[in-house]
């Protein structure tokens, strides 16, 4: 370990070009190599065109910036949006200052939807905590909704940036990664001991603190949001300290399936259930337990530990494909 | 409650799980699915639809065991179920007519995701369609936009990435508008559910309580929604996103999404606010100019565009006017003319844009208006299907667009003044470049190919996968459909829309 850093340090020093800067300069000044097969004659021309077309676009493009008609209307915008802004602020700041006073008895959201909430939540929905009993109970149409949305941003960001076997077929950022696969990586420290070591205390810590948010979500402040993006943030921390190959031993992408797989289908089943009977007025037989136990208010913990789950894999999904492009 | 009255709901939470499922399927299953889902949800449409122009009346279903104001709550009624049933149809026929296109543009291992997309974009619309809450007509906005960024950077294309992201700066700006304006709303009346809101800002607007709140409420709403269903000055996100994206990507994106919002604003106007208070405030008069400009425009640049996606796409702009002209006119009619206009629009454009793929296939795959010539010969179906859409939207009688027309310069004409001249102006000047561009590019297909000697090339027929073919024949019966029966359509908007407010 001590003999890489001294490598290192001394590449440092002498100024050495790093590999991957040795690497594009050797790219760069690479002779065309000698083709083994002649290339037609109709791939040559075609390939000729799109040259002169690229540029012709690219001078054209440049001249147009250059031009002082362009100049004139690039400032123009500029200006224009700084107007709009600045309008919008003066606006909005103006709309607030003649709202009604934030707290005031005679506010108008303090009507019969707030005081029911207050006055009756915990007898409705058996949860402690009113906001979580809101949010899940009252209008869990709406929390089901924002799933949703995670479930919706993560497959776009997966489509985006997940590199499959035959997605350089397809994808020009895959075609770059293939090509560079460290590119973007080549700075990050590895096998970093500090954070190693700090990882292994604050891993388990930060894990079992996101479990507790996600589990007391319904007697104390926090739920499946707050405390999926705390075991999310451990996570992250575990894959930046031991990287992917030590992460990829229990979570892999089929994990990361299998587990939003279940937790929104749970989520689904469970509201459809209680839709269905409290459209229909019929009694759910959920019981809503003791208020203050930890086994209470009926669907609010599972759907609790539901959400805490996709909201862990999303974060971690995230950040695993911006920074590496696979789970 | 009878069972049918169920069905929204169970369109809603079946989508949903469908597109959960998706995400763990392989490319041909992910589309069995989605077929599937889309087949259920426009069998249960049609069902409730039936239903609800049996009964004549409207119902709420309550989204959990609390009634409003305090728990979420959806709202069927005729105008939901109507509007509902057609764009079903559209989706289903875009998901099956650019199936095959669509296969060969997207990455194989990541077909399911489109599905999921497809998916969700359906459920959006669902709830951006029944909801009866503001908040939880954000939620699905977003959804709504995040599944419609995605469509666009399907192919992963340079170009198609950018208009993604474009798509997303203007869209997110969009939604992050109209979430201040709920906010404001929420702060002067105190709810989020649209009956007890319309009965407070009934009594605000009487008192003049809050009048510089509410006047932004209603300008941060309609600037935001106008966005994202890009009226004209917000529409330079639109001609990239729909050309760049794989046809059924392209259909759904200007009939579904651009569309659900359209509907979500005629809510907020007749439901949440209320046509006094809106026109008091002057909101229809701005609507109606930037519609009226959105008309000329659209054509204008359509009238210039190179290629036929390019031009279906920018006629969209101008169609998107119309339905702002519509809506600008501030009364019955032109609330019923603009959601007329959606469904007209919603169903024609999808077909061109279906068919366009398919003339492209048969013509090289270069999209040139040019590269079109004697394309009735090699798909002489796909050709029909653009014909018959080239002409709805010029305004050939007999189909659902000449209605929009009449409807629009009838209201117009009763409404009076320089609302009729302005109008009756910008309908003439749009339906001549209408029928130029569209004539133009109709005409090449209908051209046959002659070489140097001009002796005429024989064309040999491209095949068409047989989903492909039914899809077609179904977009053009839908259209016929509109544009035959469109008195009894247009008797149910009126319905619909009187239990609305």
């Amino acid at each position: 370990m001590a003999k890489a850093w001294k490598e290192r340090l001394e590449r440092w020093l002498t100024e050495e070009d790093s590999a991957l800067e040795r690497r594009m300069i050797a790219m760069q000044t690479r002779e065309p190599d000698e083709e083994s097969d002649e290339p037609d004659e109709a791939t040559v021309i075609r390939e000729a065109q799109e040259r002169t077309v690229e540029q012709d676009v690219a001078e054209r493009v440049h001249a147009w910036k250059e031009r002082r008609g362009s100049k004139l209307m690039r400032r123009l915008y500029c200006a224009l949006c700084v107007c709009v802004c600045v309008t919008m602020i003066f606006l909005l700041l103006f709309t607030v200052s003649t709202l009604p006073r934030f707290g005031s008895p005679n506010h108008p959201i303090n009507n019969e939807v707030s005081a029911r909430y207050i006055e009756k939540g915990l007898q409705e929905t058996g949860a402690v905590n009113i906001v979580t009993g809101m949010i899940l109970d009252y209008r869990a149409f709406d929390t089901l909704g924002e799933s949703s949305v995670l479930f919706t941003a993560a497959m776009v960001v997966l489509f985006l940036l997940r590199m499959d076997e035959k997605s350089d077929q397809y994808s020009p950022l895959a075609r770059v990664m293939r090509e560079m696969p460290h590119a973007d990586t080549y700075y990050e420290p590895h096998n970093d001991v500090i954070l190693q070591k700090a990882a292994v205390i604050l891993v388990p810590m930060v894990l079992l603190l996101g479990i507790y948010v996600v589990l007391n979500g319904h007697l104390s402040p926090g739920g499946g949001f707050s405390g999926g993006a705390i075991m999310g943030a451990a996570l992250m921390l575990y894959v930046t300290a031991f990287g992917f190959k030590s992460i990829h031993r229990f979570f892999r992408y089929k994990t990361y399936q299998t587990i939003v797989l279940c937790a929104l289908l749970t989520y689904a089943v469970s509201k459809c259930y209680s839709f269905y009977t409290g459209a229909n007025g019929i009694h759910s037989v959920i019981p809503l337990g003791t208020p203050g136990a930890i086994l209470s208010s009926g669907l609010i913990l599972v759907l609790n530990i539901c959400v805490g789950f996709i909201v862990t894999c999303t974060m971690y999904a995230f950040y695993a494909v911006f920074r590496k492009g696979e789970v | 409650m009878q069972l049918v009255q169920n069905f929204p709901f169970a369109c809603i939470l079946l989508t949903l799980i469908c597109a959960v499922i998706t995400s763990v399927l392989k490319p041909r299953a992910a589309r069995y699915l989605t077929f599937f889902a889309i087949c259920a949800v426009t069998a249960m449409t049609a069902c409730v639809m039936v239903f609800t122009l049996k009964t004549g009346e409207s119902y709420v279903y309550l989204m959990g065991h609390f009634p409003a104001p305090w728990g979420n709550e959806i709202r069927v009624g005729v105008l939901e179920t109507v509007t509902m049933m057609v764009l079903c149809f559209v989706i289903l026929f875009s998901f099956t007519g650019g199936m095959r296109v669509s296969v060969r543009q997207i990455e194989e291992t990541k077909y399911n995701i489109f599905c999921i997309l497809v998916d969700l974009t359906m459920l959006s619309l669902l709830a951006l369609v029944y909801t009866n809450d503001l908040f939880t007509a954000y939620v699905f906005i977003e959804i709504n936009t995040l599944a419609a960024a995605g469509l666009v950077i399907m192919r992963q294309i340079g170009r198609g990435v950018v208009a993604g992201v474009r798509y997303m700066i203007m869209n997110l700006l969009g939604s992050s508008l109209f979430l201040i304006g709920v906010v404001i709303l929420y702060t002067i009346t105190g709810h989020l559910l649209m009956e007890p809101i319309q009965d407070s800002v009934a009594v605000l607007a009487q008192t003049g309580k809050y009048h510089v709140p509410l006047t932004m409420v209603l300008a941060l709403i309609s600037v935001g929604l106008a966005m994202k269903s890009a009226l004209f000055p917000f529409s330079s996100w639109l001609p990239g996103a729909y050309s760049n994206a794989t046809p059924t990507a392209s259909a759904l994106l200007s009939s579904i999404v651009s569309k659900g919002y359209i509907v979500l604003l005629v809510k907020v106007y007749v439901r949440v606010i209320g046509y006094d208070v809106v026109r008091q405030l002057g909101v229809f008069d701005v609507l109606f100019v930037f519609g009226a400009a959105g008309m000329v425009m659209g054509s204008v640049c359509a009238v210039r565009a190179k290629t036929t996606r390019m031009m279906v796409a920018y006629s969209s702009v101008a169609q998107i006017g119309y339905i702002f002209t519509a809506l600008g006119m501030g009364n019955e009619v032109g609330m019923v003319c603009a959601l007329w206009h959606v469904l007209a629009h919603a169903a024609t454009k999808s077909m061109l844009f279906i068919s366009g793929a398919e003339l492209d296939v048969a013509s090289g795959d270069t999209h040139l208006r040019r590269d079109l010539r004697g394309g009735f010969w090699r798909s002489p179906l796909a050709a029909t299907a653009f014909t018959l859409g080239s002409a709805n939207l010029v305004g050939v009688p007999m189909l659902s667009a000449f209605v929009t027309k009449v409807m629009l310069s009838t209201a117009a004409i009763n409404t009076g003044g320089r609302h009729a001249a302005i109008t009756l102006a910008c309908l003439a000047v749009s339906t001549l470049l209408n029928a130029w561009y569209f004539l133009n590019t109709t005409l090449h297909l209908f051209t046959p190919v002659r070489d140097e000697s001009g002796a005429r090339v024989v064309q040999s027929r491209v095949p068409m996968r047989g989903m492909t073919a039914l899809s077609l024949i179904g977009f053009i019966a839908l259209n016929l459909i509109l544009g035959l029966w469109c008195g009894d359509i247009l008797d149910a908007l009126f319905t619909g829309l009187h239990h609305f407010a």
